[in-house]
């Protein structure tokens, strides 16, 4: 194929937003960026400035106002239900109903989009669930009941039901709330390694800006009238991220590369 | 794997159960007749007292049978209404299929003497007019649900919809004839033992066409116990799951409602029981596992409405509820977890 087939996902000239009482309302636009194998891309911006939003586009939920995005090369509007199961996995924010689910039995449902139509496990789906277990070390846990985990845990369930679905891209929408900053720390160092070992493309919301600073491949940053995508030391080189925020409380410190509140005089 | 063991075992033993619930119900009556007879009877090998004979096979068989298919269905489809909704809550009753049931048959007994003209109310045309009404609720629901995306959403309008018959009911009762009055009563108290055996016939044929159906949601169910955007990220078609759990649940809930009356907390309970009972989610195993605990259930509750050693039967909506309610309480309290 051509270069594009080395994106896994791409946009261009992006708008999104969405349908309010038939008037199309815009929420940003001249969104571009094109994401390659094995790398964590973190999502940041203020609250309410469309992240949730863009990931949901990405995802199929919304329908884009205009512009396009491919995966793996392909208009994702070309894709079945089924196919699209194939291609993008996702990990939503918040927690998931209080059911006799087991972590194994969480995981084995990504495997939903490969098995028939009762939903039997067959011995590539068995290995490819054991195959995650081992990856991110729930062997101890394997057999509690999705009540019984901790927030940390669930976080690590969910991101191994996203794997089981063995697909190209992961999108995770602020995985690291309700978290503390070990496991935040933790969570988001977990999605670099899984990244680099599996080659997966992941991108993931964030609000803990210094941390994805530290571990991130690429950043998004969107903010009301720019979109910009670059590696982390670029973009505090060219001081992209003293534009995220209203500037009377707080500056981006370059020096640490986190936020700082303004000293009052 | 030692769970596939215990699951058997569970299974083995409902099944056992469900045998030795058969029994007792058969041999229970306001008629003594000894079991050995009635042993006799069943396996075809005739008893010394025609009326004996009569009493078994066309009474009280049909009676078993009814209340074993009643069991099956009204569990299934509390155990779907449950899951589709993410809500311990939800039942047949709480979707109101139960209640536009029960508003057929009260514009049927009670509205036509209040209209000056009178129906046959046979128990044909009582399972008519029921199948009719839940008919009726389940096309209102359906057409909202196009229009809705949100689950919590339908169950309030289910609720509603529940409110709004039961009103209708109220004000039927409150201008209809004593007679018809009582004779809507009756109904709605419930009753197991009203069906021929043609009727049972035309009864099993609804309820297994319903469960039926219920075998194509079950992948669709245990991707939605994440919710739904997991389930659509799966490539499920939550869509679809919804439409052919509506329609195998309003078959179940309407046709027992139709056939042997408002039969309350089965739905509802059952599921929670048989999931207390086997420690899963998985619908593969819950949907065979409520049909038998909700038969046995059934069987109990009707073998203790005869009974026993008296002339008088008991309403089994009433015993349903009163043996019911405290054993969810006590299991709820017990496991302080509600789960799906």
């Amino acid at each position: 194929m051509s270069i594009t087939s080395s994106h896994t996902l791409e946009a261009s000239q992006l708008e999104i937003g969405y349908t309010h009482k038939k008037q199309v309302i815009s929420i940003a636009k001249n969104i571009s960026f094109a994401l390659g194998k094995g790398e964590l891309i973190g999502l940041i911006g203020a609250n309410g400035i469309g992240k949730s939003t863009l990931l949901k586009t990405l995802c199929g939920i919304n329908n884009p106002i205009n512009g396009t995005i491919k995966l793996n090369g392909k208009d994702v509007n070309t894709y079945s239900e089924q196919k699209l199961a194939k291609a993008l996995s996702v990990v939503l924010t918040g927690n998931i109903p209080a059911s006799n689910l087991t972590v194994t039995e969480i995981i084995a449902l990504g495997r939903q989009p490969y098995t028939n139509w009762i939903g039997s496990l067959t011995k590539t789906d068995i290995a490819k669930i054991k195959e995650v277990i081992d990856l991110l070390k729930l062997e101890p846990i394997k057999d509690r009941k999705n009540y019984e985990l901790s927030d940390g845990q669930l976080q690590k369930v969910l991101l191994g039901r996203a794997l089981s679905q063995d697909t190209s891209i992961i999108i995770l929408d602020e995985p690291t709330t309700h978290l503390d900053i070990y496991h935040k720390a933790y969570t988001l160092s977990l999605l670099k390694e899984v990244a680099h070992t599996t080659q997966k493309t992941i991108l993931f919301s964030t609000h803990e800006i210094d941390l994805a600073i530290q571990l991130c491949d690429q950043m998004m940053l969107l903010t009301k009238e720019d979109f910009v995508v670059n590696q982390p030391c670029n973009l505090i080189s060219n001081g992209s991220f003293s534009n995220l925020f209203p500037k009377d409380l707080i500056r981006f410190d370059a020096a640490t590369g986190s936020f700082k509140v303004n000293k009052t005089k | 794997m030692p769970k596939a063991v215990s699951y058997k075992t569970i299974f083995l033993g409902l099944v056992v159960l469900l045998l030795a619930g058969m029994i007792i119900d058969i041999s229970l009556g306001s008629v003594k007749i000894p079991f050995t007879e009635v042993f006799q009877i069943v396996t075809g090998q005739g008893s010394s007292k025609e009326t004996w004979t009569h009493i078994v096979l066309q009474y009280r068989l049909p009676k078993t049978i009814t209340a074993i298919l009643t069991g099956f269905g009204l569990s299934v489809s509390g155990l779907l209404m449950q899951t589709l909704f993410r809500n311990p809550l939800a039942g047949p009753f709480v979707l109101g299929i139960s209640s536009g049931a029960s508003l057929g048959v009260a514009i049927l007994v009670m509205g036509g003497s209040i209209m000056g003209f009178s129906f046959l109310s046979s128990s044909l045309s009582i399972a008519i007019g029921a199948s009719i009404g839940s008919f009726i609720v389940l096309l209102a629901i359906l057409i909202v649900a196009r229009n809705i995306r949100d689950t919590m959403a339908l169950l309030i309008i289910g609720l509603m919809f529940g409110s709004l018959t039961s009103a209708i009911v109220n004000i039927l009762s409150y201008f209809a004839s004593m007679e018809k009055l009582q004779q809507y009563v009756f109904w709605n108290l419930g009753s197991l033992g009203n069906l021929s055996w043609p009727e049972v016939g035309l009864f099993a044929a609804v309820i297994f066409i319903g469960i039926f159906f219920t075998l194509f949601t079950i992948k669709g169910l245990n991707a939605l116990l994440l919710g739904e955007q997991y389930a659509i990220s799966m490539g499920v078609s939550v869509k679809k799951i919804r439409l052919i759990v509506m329609i195998s649940a309003s078959l179940l809930a309407g046709s027992i409602t139709a056939f042997a009356g408002p039969i309350t907390f089965i739905g509802l309970a059952v599921p929670h029981i048989t999931r207390l009972l086997f420690k899963s989610a998985n619908h593969l195993i819950l949907i065979p596992a409520t049909m038998l605990t909700g038969s046995i259930v059934m069987l109990f509750c009707d073998s203790i409405a005869q009974l026993p050693g008296s002339q008088f039967t008991l309403p089994i909506n009433a015993i349903t509820a009163i043996i019911g309610s405290p054993m969810v309480i006590w299991l709820l309290l017990r496991k302080r977890k509600i789960l799906l």
